[in-house]
């Protein structure tokens, strides 16, 4: 496709978004992954693990999420360029939420 | 003139005749490559995305603290909410989601009528997510646990007034801290409300794309705005992924 | 005076007649266009436009101070004043300033491309701001918003009955604005540059819009929430920030100034990128520390993210708070003293003239050093404690902002005015204004410092007699800035009918956009550049006029 032009370009980096198509067998599994990890939280939900219960349902979330960014996107597919560039959102939001966060378990933590 | 240049037969305007019927018709002046064009598209779309990770951020931060809290509130705020609806809504999005990926499958291997259906489901899917969450909301309104002057708080001070609350064993908070579910409420209305609008924009541009995709749109090649759309929907499912546990979960438990 | 200005013979120099002023007529193909370099044009007037009412409003703020009560005007008329004064210069003037005009202009032609990724997102950027300007006008004809522009809640969300709304509104359009033209610049920069282009051959200006692209596009929408957040509580009783509800006031100002900390980077960056550009064209040498000073940009960019909160020392956030954003503030200076460092060995031992141009520039080394410098006292917790909410932290942030950005923006204005428009701009009165304008400055902004250390509040339309002699020398300058900023506008708008024909390159100075014709064609490039010669190469272009060579097309 691409190779029809003498391609000087140095921005092509290979991205293989084009060329890897992701089929219908592998959106299968991750739908099928994705239902199990929401069962899974539901009945995490309805057990006695004290402080753990956000982190386990926060967990649960992350690699429900991951697994739509990797392939449900197709980031697993994509340049390093994107995969930076998700990163870079993940890590400011991360400075965003632990920034100010910090300030409120160092003053104010716990039931008000 | 030490800047050589790729021998290229330029008319009047500018415009590279010799290689012009060589490029797609939807290849956009300024750029190269049709590749060039995609790539760039998707990346834009990304970093739209990035915009939208921040903007929900916002609001996170506050859920966070607010949750520290006043936890004993957002306990009894969230066994307000029904986990059914909340489960389903849940279920009908991350098909939705499915259904989408299959869109673009179809849309890369130009199987015409597969788009057509895949963006079809994935349109009545969005909508009955829509569906179910004005009937959250309206039994919100019902009542009173919408924040400002019709708030109340007699399901907090007094459970068993209240179905859902005598349901979940909940007891009697303090006026104190019943008065903290509207906080409670504030973030679940703004948060989803957020989640509700970004889904509106992408069923108004979903119509748009069955649209042309009924009329045998997307079949020449041109799929970025499949594709990117795709990326869009996704991303609004990932957001109801955290907002579902942090908003319906909190402690059903006790 | 030595000048380093070669100029066509003016005698037979005509402006090249195809170019992208003159390529297409009518009003539709202005609002309607694609073109980066219409946008540009189209920017710089609608911020010139906004500037001056900023302007009129700063004028009416130095006239009530002149006397200390509050007699010109009311207290709440004040609030009204100074919070429109902010919020038109910060959001409506600096944040778009450089980017939305140069850099909209000029990154494609430096990357040697033909147009932005997105040229119809460019547009829409610009009616974005549009919206964003006229709503900021309305609410400022039917009352006037009196918050102050970082709108601090309570005040904002429960006591003031002026145009919160509205306002908040208009910011979050003119966000977007912001935010698609962030967008466009960092995918353009990554993927539309020339062969043989790579990131070490970018001249600065490209990097700092880089930077602050990122910061634009990470930042702006944390602003956006928070402005939802207020108007939903303003209207509906959305309780987020409502202390009688349970919300925490200091919320709404990690999340404000989570934006509008890296906002002030945003602002700063790309005029940094102008003066890279200025310093190494009128020294005749390449930037020192080229490597340097392009990671710092991204350094800024990276740290600016992580200290928002010295904004807010005194507002109730924890002790260890304090001293974490503190202790980084202290690092996020580094980045800055670093670019200072380069561009003043970059004029040593250079061939330095002093174009109107460079005496701009100059003017910001010195002053934006300054300002950086109180900065730091600013950051030191301790000493920030007594400065804060006084006159201090307005001197300071003037000292960046108008004896930085601003002189940085006028810089940029004039050293590419001739290839925005073919011609030249006069030299001897535009000198003249720059000087003019450097000595208002002073005379305006000094002052406020040793305000602030006496103890004047901000934000008072009253105060203690012994701070008036100072107000008034204050005043005086402000007068003598106002003139500095008016004659521009007057010998610019002069110089496109009666300025001298400027050729390609009057500067001769290196970058891609020099070597193509003054005004530039529409799709910039006849044939796409191959670069092969270093950024800031000084000796290629030796060797290209020996050539007689100096543009294409």
């Amino acid at each position: 496709m691409s190779e029809e032009f003498e391609n000087h370009d140095p921005n092509s980096g290979h991205t293989e978004s084009e060329h890897h198509i992701v089929g219908p067998a592998t959106y299968a599994i991750i739908f099928a992954a994705l239902l199990v990890g929401t069962a899974l939280t539901i009945g995490a939900s309805y057990l006695e693990m004290g402080a753990w219960n956000p982190v386990v349902a926060i967990a649960i979330a992350c690699i429900k999420a991951t697994l739509v960014v990797l392939f449900f996107m197709h980031i697993k597919y994509s340049s390093k360029l994107m995969k930076l560039t998700v990163g870079a959102g993940l890590f400011t939001f991360l400075i965003l939420v632990g920034m100010s966060l910090s300030d409120y378990i160092s003053r104010a933590w716990g039931q008000w | 003139m030490d800047s050589h240049s790729i021998a290229t037969t330029v008319d009047a305007h500018g415009h590279d005749v010799a290689h012009e019927h060589e490029h797609p018709a939807y290849l956009r002046h300024h750029f190269v490559s049709y590749e060039q064009q995609t790539e760039t598209a998707s990346f834009g779309m990304w970093l739209f995305l990035l915009t939208e990770i921040m903007f929900f951020g916002g609001l996170f931060t506050a859920y966070m603290i607010y949750r520290n809290w006043y936890f004993p509130a957002f306990v009894a705020g969230s066994h307000q909410l029904s986990i059914f609806l909340g489960s389903l809504n849940t279920l009908v999005l991350i098909s939705s989601s499915f259904t989408m990926a299959m869109g673009v499958w179809c849309a890369e291997t130009k199987r015409h009528k597969g788009l057509v259906w895949a963006l079809i489901a994935t349109l009545i899917l969005g909508i009955g997510f829509l569906g179910i969450k004005s009937v959250e909301y309206h039994e919100k309104w019902e009542k009173h646990h919408i924040p400002g002057d019709t708030f109340s708080v007699q399901s907090f001070v007094n459970p068993d007034s209240d179905a859902e609350a005598k349901a979940a064993h909940d007891k009697p908070l303090g006026l104190d801290m019943a008065r903290k579910t509207e906080v409670y409420f504030s973030l679940y209305f703004a948060m989803t409300g957020m989640h509700a609008l970004h889904m509106i924009i992408g069923i108004a541009l979903l119509c748009g794309m069955l649209f042309k995709a009924v009329r045998g749109g997307y079949m020449d090649g041109n799929i970025a705005f499949v594709e990117n759309f795709g990326l869009y929907w996704h991303f609004v499912d990932i957001v109801w992924i955290f907002l579902f546990p942090l908003l319906y979960l909190i402690s059903r438990h006790q | 005076m030595s000048t380093i200005v070669i100029l066509p013979d003016q005698a037979t120099a005509r402006v090249p007649k195809r170019n992208y002023l003159t390529n297409e007529n009518g009003i539709l193909s202005w609002l309607l266009t694609g073109d980066h370099k219409r946008i540009a044009i189209l920017y710089l007037i609608s911020i010139t436009f906004f500037f001056f009412i900023g302007g009129a409003l700063a004028g009416l703020i130095r006239l009530e101070l002149l006397t200390p009560q509050s007699d010109l005007m009311a207290s709440d008329t004040y609030n009204k004043i100074f919070t429109m004064h902010g919020v038109v210069m910060v959001f409506l003037f600096l944040v778009p300033s450089v980017p939305a005009t140069l850099g909209n202009f000029l990154i494609p032609i430096m990357i040697g491309a033909k147009d932005l990724a997105f040229p119809k997102i460019n547009l829409l950027s610009w009616y974005l701001y549009l919206v964003g300007g006229a709503m900021t006008l309305g609410a400022m004809i039917t009352g006037g918003v009196d918050t102050g522009w970082t709108f601090t809640t309570p005040m904002s969300t429960h006591f003031s009955n002026t145009n919160v709304i509205t306002t908040g509104l208009a910011i979050f359009v003119a966000g977007f604005s912001s935010i698609f033209t962030g967008l466009n610049f960092i995918v353009t920069i990554h993927r539309m540059r020339a062969p043989g282009m790579t990131w070490f051959k970018l001249p600065l200006f490209c990097w700092a819009h880089y930077a602050a692209s990122i910061l634009m596009v990470l930042g702006t929408p944390v602003l956006a929430i928070t402005l939802v957040l207020v108007v939903l509580e303003r209207t509906i009783g959305i309780g987020v920030f409502d202390p009688t509800k349970g919300g925490d006031p200091i919320l709404f100002q990690h999340l404000f100034w989570f934006y509008s900390h890296p906002a002030v980077y945003i602002m700063i960056l790309p005029g940094m990128g102008v003066i890279s550009e200025v310093i190494s064209t009128f020294s005749r040498k390449r930037v020192f520390g080229y490597t340097a000073v392009a990671f710092s940009s991204v350094a800024i960019a990276v740290f600016g993210f992580f200290v928002w909160a010295h904004h807010m020392f005194i507002m109730g956030v924890s002790n260890y708070a304090v001293l974490v954003f503190s202790l980084l503030t202290m690092l996020v200076a580094v980045p800055s003293a670093i670019k200072i460092f380069n561009w003043t060995f970059t004029l040593y031992k250079g061939s330095i003239t002093f174009e109107t141009p460079m005496l701009y520039a100059f003017g910001f080394m010195g002053l934006f050093t300054i300002g950086g410098l109180t900065g730091v006292f600013l950051g030191t917790s301790g000493t920030d404690i007594h400065l804060t909410e006084t006159y201090f932290i307005v001197a300071h942030f003037h000292f960046v902002m108008v004896g930085g950005m601003l002189m940085a923006f006028l810089s940029g204005i004039h050293f590419w005015w001739p290839k925005m428009t073919g011609r030249m701009y006069p030299e001897k009165i535009s000198q003249l204004a720059a000087v003019v304008t450097f000595i208002g400055f002073n005379f305006t902004f000094f002052p406020q410092f040793l305000l602030g250390m006496l103890g004047m509040p901000r934000r008072y339309a009253a105060y203690p007699a012994e701070f008036q002699v100072l107000n008034v020398f204050s005043t005086a300058g402000a007068s003598i800035l106002g003139v500095g900023y008016l004659l521009p506008m007057i010998y610019l708008v002069w110089s496109l009918k009666y300025g001298a024909v400027a050729g390609a390159n009057p500067w001769q100075a290196t970058g891609l956009e020099w070597q193509i014709q003054s005004p530039p064609l529409t799709e910039n490039f006849t044939t796409i550049p191959i670069v092969t010669q270093d950024v800031y190469d000084y000796e290629w272009l030796e060797r290209q006029k020996e050539h007689e060579v100096t543009h294409v097309g």
